[in-house]
């Protein structure tokens, strides 16, 4: 049994069908973790005695012939941004060091019900914040297919250990390409659904008009099933949205006929590593000869996107981080002499520094005489991006663009320099203004080894159009692993 | 003084909605329970928790921007204000600035120089924060979140008001249009309506406004009332010995009759408001707003003018029955019953309102049935009780609710009304009482008072003072 490179679906096969046992399965995992965590540092906590246990249960059911959901024993690891039920959540930072949620995010929720075991929770940028995993406050996760290399973020942690091999899927989040980016760079499939698709409920707020929790997998098939176990409106949540059909894997056929696929100018010009826009090309191709419609076309606007994302995430930051004050639970200074010291030693020592920074940032686009300069204006760049990509989905079914301008930079290149960072999430922070869905799926690697990864982004609840595309596109390119590290250590 | 000041006052009045669940979670909006017992991860603001907006609230606050007789906003938004303070578990309040629920309304008050009109700028809805408890003997602070996430309107007036008087009868009318409307019972001593008031003063007949303050902590009309004067004194003494007045919040000391400075509008804070992106904007269209119209009860104007129509009784009494619902509630169905009005609406205003008085309740608690005081009037007219059995038989509708016909009977307080028995004793107070029956026969008319008197003595206050009265008179002549 080699669990490292099994997708979910076929793993949840195997163990319905009584081939592989739940508690081994889990076991097998752990021992993939004692294996890599060392170099990977993939998760910040494991949850190793309560995953045997529910296997346990798991198999006491299939012995009893009961009928059980269909992730049913595949043990996920969900990022530390998401609400776990008695299950330490961090944030991966020191204000929440300690803390244990009183109950769990409903896609946690929802995993579970369907008979998926969660094994452990994964490092982040802290908050959420980030593009490397570095600004986490338990380590920088290193990339699997380089470990002197960043695995991308904020959902470094979740992409890491699907890579890796530590888990059968992971949950991300995705505020600016939080799933998106960090698949590239890890060689795996993300998923970021159209806003409202999965409820929030739980996901602890970064930006929240543009915050989606969607699946790390090693396959476009597993995307969409825990997609179909994700997806639903939730009471809990008032911007999740009921939607006309949940058959996503429906979409799983070869056949793009058709398809007709636009391709923005812009982000083929200039800034693009020429090894990332040649393997999109020749994934083009593919797609092309399989009997897709491919064309040029210019998107417009694209220069507004991050000026207008970054006012906005921070200005709704600012205000979503501000409950963190030390009152109520999480990190709380030792010395102090009144409220107002209080809170400011808190959050001064609770926060690290690109956290500081954003809120900073928020706090001052909100503030008296400039909303109007900065937060209203990134409102209306919000509205006009959405539109060039209305009027794109009125020609096109799908839009094809690079994930990232290069694949996964050297370990503590990229936060030297915070604004180029910034920039570096042009061709991903698009679908969240916009709200639409977006995947990125490996399509290939550069001359040092490294995974370059496609990103396909469909109109408002045209998950079906992008699963499609991706599918067609992974029949050409099947899904590699990872030797853990230079030489392979662990996969000799 | 040299100068003749007028005062300008505007008034920002938040009322606490009856609602079965709070604002944005389904814990119970409940007064009085024991500290975070109603309380969730989303009203104690715990990270990822979302809040879903209560219809309740909206409806609520649209039945009352109806009454008030505002423009409602077709689509309106909540946004954040931020701010930092231990009883607002996210450190920001879910409120309304940029798209309020309801604009331009205005109601009529009356006050002693008759009818006037007040102008209502704007209404929003909002969370209500949590109630700090400071313990002065361990020097802490503790939390309680009951209240957090309660829901409130807050109505904001024009400086249309000109004094105290036209102050408390705006907070009158305010108090009941809401509770007819069953969104609040509007206590100002519990807090469920709390008002702010801004003032300031000019010299009469100048037309632009002179510096205003915002006066917190007002907790009863009378202390409303004080703080109106004593800020209108403080603010001519400042002008009149040519200082200025610095436009700042104070907070009113009711015990010192004082008010002092909480902060200065420099050091106002600056509450970085922008749109709550986790509450969808709610969409009002016509269909709902007639609906709501449709269910609106009748208000207090329109029952003034049908009482003149349909019952025989005088506008004094009209006005003081339909101060509240429920007195107004109790008159009707007690006056279908007996079909007496006049003498339903004597036993609201003066025994109900005097034991309202006495008990400290508020007329909104006043319980009884409106068949037992129906029944209770017509045990009077048909002379089986008098009236003072009838006032303490009143006490037991008004405390216990009881059926009057039962209570007489099982008391035994049921008048004796059989001449021959009244006679009889009669006769014994005659023969008793020899200077007095000389008295009256002397043609002291008072002198027969104090005979029935003694009379009914005996009887234990349970003769019919009309049937002793006549007998003793016959006995006499």
């Amino acid at each position: 049994m080699d669990v490292s490179k099994i997708t979910a679906s076929e793993l949840a096969a195997k163990i319905k069908t009584g081939e592989y046992q739940a508690p081994e399965v889990v076991t097998q995992y752990f021992q993939r973790m004692e294996a890599c965590e060392d170099k990977v540092n993939a998760f910040v906590t494991l949850d190793k005695e309560r995953a045997l246990a529910k296997a346990e249960d798991v198999q006491a059911r299939i012995a009893k012939g009961e009928t059980l959901g269909v992730l049913a024993g595949v043990p996920v690891a969900i990022k530390d941004n998401l609400s776990t039920k008695g299950l330490r959540t961090t944030c991966s930072s020191k204000m929440l060091e300690n803390y244990y949620p009183t109950f769990s995010a409903t896609a946690v929720e929802r995993l579970e019900a369907a008979g998926a075991i969660v094994i452990g929770k994964t490092n982040m940028d802290e908050f959420a914040m980030g593009s490397t995993t570095e600004t986490s406050a338990f380590g920088v996760t290193r990339n699997p297919w380089d470990l002197t290399r960043v695995p991308g973020g904020s959902s470094g942690g979740s992409c890491a250990a699907v890579a890796a091999g530590e888990c059968a899927f992971s949950l991300g989040s995705d505020t600016g390409g939080s799933i998106r980016q960090p698949a590239g760079h890890c060689g795996v499939v993300g998923l970021k659904p159209t806003y409202g698709t999965i409820s929030r409920y739980g996901l602890i707020a970064y930006g929240s008009s543009l915050d989606q929790i969607g699946p790390v997998t090693r396959s476009v098939a597993d995307a969409a099933l825990i997609l179909e176990v994700l997806a639903g409106p939730d009471e809990k949540d008032a911007t999740s949205v009921r939607r006309e059909h949940y058959d996503f894997r429906s979409a799983l056929t070869e056949d793009v006929k058709g398809l007709k696929i636009g391709v923005p100018k812009e982000y083929f010009s200039q800034g693009l590593d020429t090894e990332v826009a040649e393997e999109i090309k020749k994934a083009l191709d593919i797609l092309a000869d399989k009997g897709a419609i491919v064309t040029e076309f210019a998107l417009g606007l694209t220069e507004y996107a991050v000026p207008a994302y970054y006012v906005m995430a921070s200005a709704e930051a600012s205000s979503n981080l501000s409950r963190f004050d030390g009152v109520k639970y999480g990190y709380r200074t030792t010395v102090y002499d009144d409220l107002a010291q209080m809170y400011k030693r808190t959050r001064s020592e609770g926060f690290g520094e690109e956290v500081k920074r954003r809120i900073m940032l928020g706090s001052f686009v909100l503030s008296a005489g400039y909303y109007d300069a900065y937060y209203l204006k990134a409102l209306k760049a919000k509205a006009l991006i959405k539109e060039r990509f209305t009027q794109a989905f009125s020609q096109f079914d799908v839009v094809v663009a690079p994930v990232a301008p290069t694949t996964a930079p050297k370990l503590g290149e990229s936060l030297k320099d915070p604004l180029q960072m910034y920039l570096s999430d042009i061709y991903t922070i698009s679908a969240n203004l916009a709200g639409l869905p977006g995947i990125t799926l490996p399509i290939g690697k550069d001359l040092k080894g490294l995974p370059i990864g496609i990103q396909i982004l469909g109109d408002c609840f045209q998950e079906k159009a992008i699963l499609k595309a991706a599918y067609a596109l992974e029949k050409s390119r099947p899904y590699q692993a990872p030797a853990i590290g230079k030489g392979g250590e662990v996969d000799e | 003084m040299s100068k003749a000041y007028e005062t300008v006052i505007g008034l920002e009045v938040h009322v606490e909605l009856q609602t079965k669940t709070k604002i944005f979670c389904s814990c119970k909006n409940d007064f009085g329970a024991s500290a975070n017992t109603h309380t969730c991860p989303v009203c104690t603001g715990m990270p990822g928790a979302l809040p879903v907006l209560n219809r309740q609230v909206v409806e609520h606050a649209l039945a009352i921007g109806l009454a008030l007789n505002c423009d409602i906003t077709p689509v309106t938004k909540f946004d954040r204000k931020n701010y930092f303070y231990p009883d607002n578990p996210q450190n920001y309040q879910i409120s309304q600035l940029y798209l309020p629920i309801a604009r331009n309304g205005q109601i009529q008050i009356q006050v002693d120089a008759g009818p006037r009109i007040i102008r209502i700028h704007e209404m929003h809805m909002e969370e209500d924060a949590g109630k700090l408890l400071h313990d002065e003997w361990d020097d802490t602070s503790l939390v309680d979140y009951n209240r957090s996430g309660v829901p409130l309107v807050e109505i904001v007036s024009e400086p249309d008001l000109r004094s105290a008087e036209e102050v408390i009868a705006y907070l009158n009318e305010l108090r009941t249009i809401i509770r007819y409307l069953g969104a609040s019972d509007c206590k100002l001593q519990e807090g469920s309506m709390r008002a702010d008031v801004n003032l300031s003063v000019r010299p009469v007949g100048e037309a632009s406004m002179g510096t205003r303050t915002e006066m917190k902590n007002l907790n009863s009309f009378k202390a409303i009332s004080r703080a109106i004067a004593g800020e209108r004194e403080r603010q001519i003494e400042l002008l009149e010995s040519g200082n200025t007045v610095i436009q700042e919040t104070r907070r009113w000391d009711d015990n010192k009759e004082t008010s002092y400075s909480m902060r200065s509008k420099e050091d106002a804070q600056d509450y970085r408001y922008f749109p709550d992106p986790d509450v969808p904007p709610v969409h009002i269209d016509q269909v709902w707003v007639q609906r709501i119209k449709d269910n609106q009860p009748e208000l207090r104007a329109e029952k003034l003018r049908r009482y003149k129509k349909e019952f025989d009784i005088p506008e004094y009494d009209a006005r003081i029955l339909t101060e509240t619902k429920r007195m107004a509630d109790l008159f009707e169905a007690t006056s279908s019953l007996c079909h007496k009005p006049k003498k339903v609406s004597n036993w609201l205003m003066v025994e109900t309102l005097r034991l309202v008085k006495e008990r400290g309740l508020e007329a909104e608690d006043v319980n009884f049935s409106p068949a037992h005081l129906a029944e209770l009037i017509d045990l009077v007219d048909q002379g089986l009780i008098n009236g003072t059995v009838a006032k303490e038989v009143f006490e037991h509708i008004f405390d216990e609710d009881v059926s009057p016909r039962e209570y007489v009977e099982e008391k035994g307080l049921k008048s004796v009304n059989d001449t021959a028995a009244l006679e009889e004793i009669a006769k014994e107070v005659v023969a008793k009482n020899p200077k007095s029956v000389a008295d009256y026969q002397g043609g002291k008319e008072k002198a027969l008072g104090f005979l029935v008197g003694q009379t009914m003595k005996v009887l234990k206050g349970q003769g019919n003072p009309g049937m002793v009265n006549e007998i003793l008179r016959k006995l006499l002549s």
